[in-house]
């Protein structure tokens, strides 16, 4: 299989590969920004004008249980719909 | 002595021997000792891998200081903490299948056999062997002390006492039954932790007379408890933003989270460990911060924030339960310690000893060394545990900033970037343990962020000018490292 540099071939799963670490970091990006937003755009109002979802502040609530819940299913939409599986072991043949 | 609270405790550790039994016999029937030893083989499935991570992950510091931190500061602090919601799926994801399939095409074991074949360095090499070795071990010794302390609050023993039944339950299962021992356990310890904090959960929103009650009390007590900024306003939103980093994505460059992104058996496990891992990291990390809270209203007063969470387990719960419940930390502590302590030994035994030492080291004498070396390690962490320094979190916060500094680039960008190469490799380590050790000492929380973000910052600009400046020197070697880890 080694051959010369003139022949370089990538592995064809790093493509996957790097599309699904890219899909990562935007996950994280969106989350970031929600978890943020919500966090400090709700929040920074003086605690006594607050309003309230199931007892938590509601800042709290969109920010941390909502963006949990959310973002727990987007992951499992992600993995579910986007991700490809391959073999890990470098034998089996590879189809593209 | 409560014995209500002991007898679940005992019948938890009894549990974690036997599976250190079990995975014993592993050991002795695997092909090839090291594989086993230090990775379970990569067999690893997706529940197991997930829990491993998170219990892994979920450390003192989660289970113990934060909770003491959040009873301090409000839920401020519990918005600080749901910053590792990302972990769950981020470090999965961004080393996820790249670092499985390159492990394998080389043969790794470790993280450092990774730097070793990626850099070909034998500089990098050892500058990681020494990272590893000095910031796990303070974590390792921050670790103990959690564990010694906890057993010392709920069973009424010396300090000493119980640091030593700690030590032993841990030794014994992590010498003889290594990584295996260690996935299997902290499964099990994941489990706990997450009933413990259901439990915890619920009984101290009973206790405290609902949510609406609590929060009313808190903001009668002090209205900031109930804001983003914390109790003192303290809170700012760039320190707690920077947190992302620190316990978020730069999670990615600590050891004993690569090495799980090698161990797993196929993709399916990744992908299920992936949404496994996010709702068990986010629900843990959500209901024990938020525990911490709702207790200030339960049991005012408690001055040492170490002792909330125990405490309040103690008062919301019948005995039996509060034991279930307090295995909990215990679990957390433990699983930390474990893995700790397999990474510590892989990078003695694997890295050095059998890379530079003795290469010709026979099976049989690899496993002898390795059974010692890790209970040996034991001992010197027992012994630094004895006498502790006092702010857990900060010690254990120190070493996880130290190793994301040094390694998040090296790993990353050596999984990403074919014109990395070692001069990179080692400029970016040097530079970020450096200005992390620096900025530490002398201005943490520079420009109002955490102590890691800048150290993370510079060592990435190293790694990219570095790798940039020398890409003339050796062209043969980085070509063959590019065939050998992109090539087909």
């Amino acid at each position: 299989m080694k051959e010369d540099q003139n022949q370089f071939q990538e592995d064809p799963r790093f493509r996957i590969a790097n599309r699904e670490a890219l899909m990562g970091v935007g996950l994280a990006i969106v989350n970031f920004i929600w978890w943020f937003g919500f966090a400090y755009g709700l929040g920074q109002k003086p605690p006594e004008e607050y309003t309230y979802i199931f007892g938590f502040p509601t800042w709290f609530f969109y920010s941390c249980i909502v963006g949990f819940i959310l973002f727990s299913l987007l992951v499992f939409v992600m993995v579910k719909l986007f991700f490809v599986e391959v073999p890990f072991e470098d034998q089996e043949e590879e189809s593209e | 002595m409560n014995w209500d609270v002991i007898i679940p405790l005992i019948g938890f550790l009894v549990l974690v021997f036997l599976i250190g039994i079990y995975a014993s016999k592993h050991i002795s029937k695997a092909p090839d000792f090291l594989q086993e030893y230090f990775l379970g083989s990569r067999q690893l499935n997706g529940f197991i891998l997930a829990l491993t991570m998170v219990a892994t992950f979920g450390s003192a510091s989660s289970f113990v200081g934060g909770p003491g931190v959040a009873y301090n500061l409000g839920l401020g602090w519990v918005l600080l903490a749901m910053s590792q919601l990302v972990t769950g799926y981020f470090t999965l994801a961004v080393l996820g299948k790249k670092f499985a399939i390159i492990a394998r095409k080389i043969n790794a074991v470790t993280l450092i056999d990774f730097l070793k074949e990626r850099y070909q360095s034998k500089w990098v090499v050892l500058l990681s062997a020494a990272s590893i070795i000095i910031f796990l071990f303070s974590a390792m010794a921050a670790q103990w002390i959690g564990g010694g302390r906890l057993i010392e609050s709920f069973t009424g023993l010396s300090y000493t006492t119980a640091l030593f039944i700690f030590a032993i339950s841990v030794l014994v299962y992590v010498v003889i039954g290594g990584f295996r021992a260690v996935a299997i356990t902290d499964s099990l310890q994941g489990i706990v932790m997450f009933i413990g904090t259901l439990l915890l959960l619920i009984g101290t929103i009973i206790a405290g007379g609902g949510l609406t009650n609590i929060m009313t009390e808190l903001t009668l007590e002090n209205p900031n408890l109930v804001s983003p900024y914390g109790a003192d306003r303290s809170l700012t939103p760039l320190f707690v933003s920077s947190f992302w980093i620190l316990v978020g994505v730069g999670v990615v460059g600590l050891p004993q989270v690569s090495v799980r992104a090698m161990s797993y058996r196929d993709s399916k496990a990744m992908h299920k460990a992936m949404i496994i891992g996010t709702v068990v990291v986010g629900f843990i990390m959500l209901g024990m911060h938020l525990i911490g809270v709702f207790a200030r209203v339960v049991i005012p007063g408690v001055e040492v924030g170490d002792k909330v969470m125990p405490l309040v387990a103690l008062e919301v719960l019948p005995g039996w339960l509060a034991g279930i419940v307090l295995a909990a930390p215990m679990a957390a502590v433990m699983s930390t310690v474990d893995s700790f302590l397999l990474l510590v030994s892989s990078a003695v035994i694997k890295d050095v000893y059998v890379n530079y030492v003795k290469p010709s080291a026979s099976q049989r004498q690899v496993k002898t060394i390795s059974l010692s070396v890790t209970a040996l390690l034991g001992v010197l962490v027992f012994l630094m545990a004895v006498n502790p320094p006092d702010l857990l979190i900060w010690l254990n916060l120190f070493a996880f900033g130290g190793l994301e500094a040094a390694f998040i680039w090296p790993v990353v960008l050596g999984l990403y970037w074919k014109k990395g190469n070692a001069y990179g490799a080692f400029t970016s380590m040097f530079v970020g343990v450096g200005s992390y050790m620096l900025i530490h000492l002398n201005e943490p929380n520079l420009f109002g962020m955490h102590t890691v973000v800048v150290p993370i910052v510079l060592s990435f600009i190293g790694y990219i000018v570095a790798s940039l400046a020398t890409q003339h020197k050796h062209p043969t070697t980085q070509q063959q490292i590019t065939q050998r880890f992109w090539g087909v």
